[in-house]
């Protein structure tokens, strides 16, 4: 039997402020993210969300991250669904 | 996804934007350096200590650890190569109500202030020092620290470093200190966690923080990326909290493990209070001495 989940976690990304260190790539726990193929203004690749039904809102990557460039957080799911 | 965009006003802004100069964001440290890691598990430990944020005071010294003061949006004071702890001393003793973190690199703190740094241990001045340790002088390019792993390339040492690095925990813990602790930028769940307990802890505490260098330390030894490193730590680091501070020493890529976790916490008189104390009792005796003359 499967828990329902009470909570989603939602990833926020700042794309001008990373420098494209791959960190939060690397290191996410249930590996949400990873490196866009885009630019930002300074020239580097950024994360994108490759998953982000898995994201459990730890802020693991916005421990992380050494540019502030992204966080995460938890929010209540909706009963709709 | 778009923090800036973003139309809902009801998302959570970012953790640590409260505590930065946002105007003076991207800052200058490379892409994977554990700078801002470390930045993040402070802001997040200040938050969580709920400490009044003006009646905390950073000091820091030069280097790119240095470059923290500038970009905290706290009262802050970025001091001359080394001298971050005078001039914390005199910030705490004029004001004992502050709470004074000393935020610094290896080089700042243990190689050009390292007299600075025993002597503040050795009064146990209420002080938190935050050592973020990339085992080099990373901003002036490069040079040996004392704590750069032997056989490691610097520009002071093309040939190698054959020194014996230091181990800055029992460096500290013999001088004095009440609270150390050494962490990883892997670690950053202890590490936010380590600087909580060493801002609410009355003395000097001292919080060692080893951090990748991914554009001069990594690159001239040729040990990878920022990513290369963190995980050299994930396999390394063996967590052995109250360990002796004798056994602690590293020298990276020399032993098979690096000795991490919180080595010491105790309790001991703090500076101030036994300068009140002490001149308390003098300025009473003289005054009953006078009287009774």
């Amino acid at each position: 039997m499967q828990r329902k989940r009470r909570f989603e976690g939602v990833v926020m990304i700042t794309q001008e402020r990373c420098k494209g260190c791959t960190v939060c790539v690397e290191f996410c726990p249930v590996h949400v993210l990873s490196m866009s193929d885009a630019f930002n203004q300074k020239g580097y690749h950024f994360p994108e969300l490759k998953d982000p039904e898995k994201c459990s809102g730890c802020d693991l990557c916005g421990m992380y991250c050494p540019d502030f460039a992204i966080y995460a957080f938890k929010r209540e799911m909706k009963e709709a669904s | 996804m778009n923090s800036n965009d973003s139309t809902e006003c009801t998302l959570p802004l970012n953790p640590v934007v409260p505590f930065l100069r946002t105007e003076r964001m991207p800052h200058i440290w490379c892409p994977g350096c554990g700078i801002g890691t470390t930045v993040n598990c402070f802001a997040r430990a200040v938050m969580d200590c709920g400490i009044p944020l003006d009646e905390l005071a950073i000091v820091s010294g030069i280097g790119c650890t240095g470059r923290v003061a500038g970009y905290l949006k706290l009262d802050s004071f970025h001091t001359t190569h080394g001298r971050a702890i005078p001039f914390a001393t005199g910030l705490k003793l004029s004001n004992p109500k502050l709470h004074v973190v000393v935020y610094s690199g290896d080089g700042d703190l243990a190689g050009i202030g390292g007299n600075h740094f025993i002597h503040a241990a050795r009064r146990n001045l209420d002080l938190t020092v935050i050592l973020v340790n990339n085992f080099t002088y990373a901003m002036t390019g490069g040079q040996a620290t004392p704590t750069a792993p032997k056989e490691s390339i610097e520009t002071t040492a093309p040939y190698g470093v054959f020194e014996e690095p230091f181990n800055l925990p029992h460096l500290a813990a013999s001088s004095g200190a009440v609270y150390v602790a050494r962490w990883t930028a892997y670690h950053v769940v202890q590490t936010k966690k380590a600087i909580l307990e060493a801002l609410q802890k009355k003395g000097f505490s001292f919080v060692e923080i080893l951090a990748p260098c991914p554009t001069i330390y990594l690159r001239r030894n040729r040990l990878g990326g920022a990513v290369e490193e963190l995980k050299y730590y994930k396999e390394h680091c063996v967590i052995q909290n109250g360990a002796d501070t004798k056994d602690v020493g590293i020298d990276l890529r020399h032993q098979d493990k690096v000795t991490i976790g919180k080595f010491l916490d105790i309790e001991k008189k703090e500076y101030y209070d036994a300068y009140q104390e002490h001149y308390a009792g003098l300025l009473k005796g003289g005054k009953q001495a006078v009287a009774g003359a």
